[in-house]
């Protein structure tokens, strides 16, 4: 899936890693850093995650700083609240995001709501770290999008990073955000392709999105896994001589809405991509800050090109589920023809 | 292959001074008389608290308010044991406790009037605000315990809940996460026979909360908790235990809500009257004053006197309750992240101009 272009915004210098290797790096860099930072979840130790960007950590930093936890999401991230409290900072991994609803109530009840609810007095600077989405053909509730109901939550950020280099910045930034930050790791791009990342720390500011790809006529926002796609599209549409600009929300909370404005205000067409269900997905919520800020520039109705709202298939059907380049570039179609 | 014994457990429960005040002089801790003094004051005091809450939500002056009558000793004799390093994990009924340790009763009551800034626990006071939602706190409880644990601080994180969280999902985990990363926590559980309409024996088919513990691989133990002396032992040594390092601790304490489940509840839907009143004669302050009584430590001169006291500093609460000025409408953002996102600066701008400048 890796286009040229996935690699044109890298940076010249670093070694080529894939994203798995590059959050390693920055889960490794920030826990030497800060001896408050603590790693919890299920199989994160010597198994070093099912996806294994936490191997080699308890080797590292020892099993009073990796925590191999109980299966239990709710516990997992209430009692890293409770850690939060108690003055650590506890980044919480749930091995899929199909899984989290156990611990929906922390999330939502707690995490999100403790620093309003002490009036300041308390905060809870927590990362819960999911692999989510799907494309990987795993079985049944291991490919889910769940991120509209974060967004819908006040109190908790959201980030989804769309490249290795960004996903190193954006979770080093989440970590040392103090309210917490889910941080959305899209499963298909774990080892999709690989990008120079450099070796110090650095960070993405949380809530700036990026032009990932300029262009002209049609802007097209997408975020996490939805940004190679939406790229992809582009490039064929480039071979028609359509030009368009990818927009990379990088974070739906906070949300970068001038970024997107003003490139909806430049081509006057608009096209939202995710992959989760369409009905209250958060490209709703992209069409309507469009509709609210730039509706006199469109030259076209905003296209959605989204999951279908029924449930995540079964690896048989899971390719006419998905968002892909052909529907994007034919959404892409639909608001030049328009 | 023959059959073994696994294990097998024994669920304890202490009881030192029984309803009619009369002690166990074996198990009667060494208690100088003006602490003996002191635990009957404490449960006064939450009590003259308590009647004030009622009558300031029948007059209209708070809201929703979960009465803690009948469990005063279950507080009190806890709270004589608490240290400042100590986390206090509350539920919605634990207003005794935290009086006890210095939170101005005026914020609890602005708490049941609605005005957020009751959970903004004073500097000085570990104590994390209410939760209403059942159990879920028994978590950070554990959590704490293992903050506790991993720094080697000789404190413990009391998470509190009553019968009905014990069913609940978050009460298991938070004892298992306990048990197994050996948090310093002491699960406090109130067993005060009612959630809401639903008896205990509706919430398990097991005898008892206390021998959940074992299933989690650590001790529990019952104490009746109408007993002011036998829960101040129990959890003193709970607590003892829990802040070495030894291990997680739950005491499930006996006790009976006499109350509604709070001001918008009517208990004589769906509980005999008999049986509030077979527990009105184990009311764990009469007992307490009957025992002083007859060590002559205390008399009706002295409740009078103290009784006095406590209403003036009631008085003075609602007092500072009532000049609490309106807190402004920004309030609403204002604590929602350490830096507010330009969405909701822009949503704020929207309130106040839409509120007269936020007022």
């Amino acid at each position: 899936m890796a286009s040229d272009a996935a690699t044109a915004l890298a940076p010249s210098s670093g070694e080529r890693m894939t994203m798995v290797q590059a959050l390693n790096q920055a889960l490794a860099q920030e826990m030497e850093r800060d001896p408050a930072i603590l790693l919890m979840g299920e199989d994160v130790g010597p198994d070093g995650g099912v996806f294994r960007v936490t191997a080699g950590l308890i080797e590292r930093f020892g099993d009073q700083r990796v925590l191999d936890t109980p299966l239990a999401e709710s516990g997992i991230i209430g009692t890293a609240i409770g850690l939060c409290i108690g003055g650590f900072r506890p980044i919480t991994e749930i091995q899929f995001m199909g899984f989290i609803y156990p611990a929906i109530n922390q999330l939502f009840a707690h995490a999100a709501r403790l620093r309003n609810r002490s009036r300041g007095r308390l905060s809870v600077p927590l990362v819960v770290r999911m692999p989510y989405g799907g494309g990987i053909r795993p079985p049944e509730h291991h490919s889910e999008s769940y991120e509209a109901m974060l967004a819908n939550t006040p109190g908790l950020k959201t980030v989804i990073p769309a490249d290795p280099y960004d996903a190193k910045g954006l979770l080093i930034s989440a970590i040392r955000d103090d309210d917490p930050v889910i941080f959305l790791e899209p499963k298909r791009l774990y080892r999709a392709f690989r990008q120079a990342v450099p070796e110090e720390p650095y960070t993405v500011p949380i809530g700036k999105g990026r032009v990932y790809r300029p262009g002209k006529d049609v802007t097209v926002i997408a975020y996490g896994s939805m940004v190679q796609v939406a790229n992809a599209a582009a490039d064929r549409a480039a071979k028609q001589e359509i030009s368009v600009e990818v927009i990379d929300l990088r974070s739906i909370v906070p949300l970068d809405v001038e970024i997107f404005i003003e490139s909806v205000r430049k081509t006057g067409r608009a096209v939202v991509v995710h992959e989760a269900p369409r009905t209250c997905g958060f490209g709703a919520e992209i069409v309507a800050q469009i509709n609210e800020r730039a509706l006199l520039n469109l030259l076209a109705p905003v296209e959605r090109v989204t999951g279908f709202d029924t449930i995540f298939p079964g690896a048989v059907l899971e390719d006419h589920y998905m968002p892909n380049p052909d529907r994007v570039l034919a959404a892409i179609k639909r608001t030049l023809e328009f | 292959m023959p059959i073994i014994e696994v294990n097998h457990f024994t669920t304890r429960r202490l009881q030192i001074l029984d309803p009619s005040g009369v002690v166990d002089e074996q198990l009667m801790p060494d208690l100088g008389d003006e602490a003996l003094v002191g635990l009957l004051c404490s449960m006064l005091r939450m009590r003259t608290f308590d009647e004030k809450a009622l009558n300031l939500q029948r007059q209209g002056r708070i809201g929703t308010f979960g009465s803690l009558r009948g469990q005063e000793a279950a507080q009190a004799g806890l709270t004589l044991n608490l240290i400042d390093e100590d986390w206090l994990v509350p539920s919605i009924r634990e207003q005794g406790v935290l009086e006890g340790r210095g939170l101005p009763m005026h914020l609890y009551y602005s708490f049941c009037k609605g005005d957020e800034r009751a959970s903004q626990i004073p500097d000085g006071l570990n104590a994390t605000p209410q939760s209403i939602p059942i159990a879920s706190q028994l978590l950070h409880a554990a959590g704490l315990g293992m903050a506790l644990k991993l720094r080697n601080e000789e404190a413990a994180a009391v998470g509190f809940a009553g019968d009905g969280a014990t069913s609940e999902g978050d009460f298991h985990e938070a004892l298992n996460f306990a048990g197994v990363f050996g948090a310093q926590t002491l699960f406090y559980i109130q067993n005060n026979g009612w959630a809401i309409s639903v008896p205990f024996s509706q919430q398990t088919a097991a005898e008892t909360i206390a021998q959940k513990a074992f299933a989690y691989g650590f001790e529990g133990m019952q104490v009746d908790g109408n007993d002011v002396l036998a829960v101040y032992v129990a959890s003193r040594d709970a607590l003892d235990h829990v802040r070495s390092g030894k291990g997680p601790y739950l005491i499930e304490a006996l006790t009976y809500r006499m109350e509604s489940h709070t001001t918008a509840d009517d208990h004589t839907r769906y509980r005999p009257a008999a049986e509030v009143e077979a527990w009105r004669a184990r009311d764990p302050i009469s007992r307490m004053r009957t025992f002083l009584s007859r060590q002559g430590l205390w008399d009706e001169q002295q409740e009078a006197e103290l009784v006095a006291k406590v209403s003036a500093e009631v008085e003075a609460e609602v007092e500072a309750l009532e000049a609490m000025p309106r807190p402004p409408a920004t309030d609403i953002f204002d604590y929602m992240f350490a830096e507010l996102p330009a969405t909701l600066i822009e949503q704020r701008q929207q309130l106040i101009a839409e509120s007269r400048n936020g007022k």
